[in-house]
């Protein structure tokens, strides 16, 4: 479903995606680990056509998007959901307006059909009855949550996630670990998680990457990963300070 | 000195650079405000918040400058013993110049900045990114109903400016130095040319096309949080009225 083939990003003379090749399968939850600033966001911003590649191909629904116009590009997106690490809700809408965003702009429905699936998707997420608040009312989890009712509010084919359980506290933390998975179950979705948070990576992920100085370094399901030899892969899924990743 | 030439060298190139940018702007926005659909709910908004918010400033402003006029045209034209023209020059000066530079001014500063910091703070929140993952085209929708929003209010408000100012330089010939109502209005009529009036209210849409794009430009290459934010829109006010100023000269070379 989701093919990407030696993708090259920098910043200027910072290097930060060096050769990235990953497949995701139909149906996968698959969770991109590494370190802050190591790139996972901008991969994902990759898969979304935001950001371009300097070099390499990217193959979403068998079309390359690394070589697709921004009209062909808006029509592959309209098959994505994304969750923003910020949530990114829109300031000026409020929490019904935001969530009913793409269906207001790219669909013919009706507004009470379309406030209906809104109250269905805040439901889902387990905030019934703001749809009235400002993002401005909301709590940080609460954004995170309309947030997410905003990326599946449209039945999205894929569904990625940035870093969609930091600054949560645990118990919140949990509550959207087993939200991702549940949609997972019920809507069969395919979803890229990026992330982290190792709690969250074994509880949600079918299969795991781990990116390190601008490559994939480790491909596995969570039990492979949790075994690995690398020594890297284990210095950071254990969290320890002695090891060959150097502290910046 | 070599240090100080390729300084200056490179801010020429910088400044040419983010011109061509700007420009590449304006014309996906005209591009992009051709294609259906047109948001006319985003349009109203716009045209409220640039209009109708923006008029008690501009009328403020106005009334005092047409006093302004009036009060100094007076004193001169008193001299040489034509101070029944008083009229005259303040209308003239309002409809070819004062109306439209200084409602342009204005709606530079307010509208300009506010522009710059809504749209910088939707770039640094992610939430351009988050238009474009739902395949909204940004431009589109966040800065083709400013354009035009801009290009209709801002003739409208430079009308009320005109008028508003012409009060204000009435009040003050008339009630305040008693020159006689008719002399003053017909004076004020007679130096009325409509494509002086008319080439005013084309500089204004002028200026409102290329104050909104500079301000749009400026939010949507905004970074860095709160202070690229607040860089953002100073700059979007500063360039916004030195273009306006620099525009305004070139218009009238070609207008007038």
């Amino acid at each position: 479903m989701i093919n990407i083939i030696d993708v090259w990003k920098g910043f200027g003379p910072n290097k930060v995606l060096k050769g990235v090749t990953l497949k995701i399968e139909k149906g996968q939850t698959m969770v991109i680990i590494g370190r802050s600033g190591c790139g996972k966001s901008v991969l994902l911003k990759h898969i979304i056509g935001l950001m371009k590649p300097e070099r390499g191909k990217i193959e979403v629904f068998d079309n390359d998007i690394t070589r697709i116009n921004e009209q062909g590009m808006q029509t592959i997106r309209k098959r994505f959901g994304m969750l923003f690490q910020g949530a990114a809700l829109f300031d000026s809408l409020n929490v019904a307006e935001n969530v009913g965003f793409f269906l207001f702009e790219h669909t013919n429905m009706k507004k009470n059909e379309i406030m209906r699936i809104v109250s269905e998707k805040l439901k889902l997420v387990g905030l019934s009855g703001v749809e009235h608040l400002m993002p401005s009312d909301l709590s940080g989890g609460m954004k995170k949550r309309v947030g997410l009712a905003r990326a599946i509010a449209a039945s999205p084919e894929i569904i990625m996630y940035d870093e969609p359980t930091t600054g949560l506290d645990p118990i919140l933390a949990a509550n959207i670990n087993k939200l991702i998975k549940e949609l997972q179950n019920k809507l069969s979705l395919t979803s890229i998680v990026v992330t982290h948070d190792m709690t969250s990576a074994y509880a949600i992920a079918d299969r795991m990457a781990m990116i390190y100085d601008g490559k994939i370094i480790e491909v596995g399901t969570p039990e492979e990963i949790r075994n690995t030899s690398n020594p890297i892969v284990q210095q950071f899924i254990t969290g320890s300070a002695e090891g060959p990743i150097i502290s910046d | 000195m070599g240090y100080l030439v390729e300084r200056i060298g490179k801010k020429i190139i910088a400044g040419l650079d983010e011109l061509g940018r700007i420009t590449s702007l304006l014309q996906q926005i005209i591009v992009q405000g051709l294609k259906k659909p047109f948001n006319t709910k985003h349009f109203v908004q716009q045209m409220v918040k640039i209009g109708v918010d923006t008029l008690p400033i501009v009328s403020l402003m106005s009334i005092f400058v047409g006093m302004v006029l009036g009060y100094l045209a007076y004193l001169q034209f008193k001299i040489v013993g034509l101070e029944m023209y008083t009229g005259s020059l303040v209308a003239a000066s309002l409809t070819m110049e004062l109306g439209p530079v200084l409602t342009a001014i204005i709606v530079s500063g307010r509208i300009g900045s506010s522009t710059a910091a809504e749209i910088g703070t939707m770039k640094v929140t992610e939430q351009i990114d988050a238009l474009r993952t739902m395949a909204t085209d940004p431009i589109k929708y966040l800065a083709v109903p400013r354009f035009y929003a801009a290009l209709i209010m801002l003739p409208i408000l430079t009308v009320f400016a005109d008028i508003i100012g012409m009060f204000g330089g009435y009040m003050i010939g008339v009630w305040k130095f008693g020159i006689r109502h008719q002399i003053y209005i017909q004076k004020s009529i007679d130096f009325l040319d409509p494509i002086d009036i008319i080439n005013g209210l084309v500089k204004t849409i002028i200026f409102g096309g290329l104050m909104i794009t500079i301000s749009c430009y400026k939010g949507f290459t905004a970074s860095g949080g709160a202070e690229g934010v607040g860089q953002a829109t100073t700059s979007a006010v500063v360039l916004s009225i030195m273009t306006v100023l620099v525009s305004d000269y070139l218009l009238t070379m070609i207008l007038y």
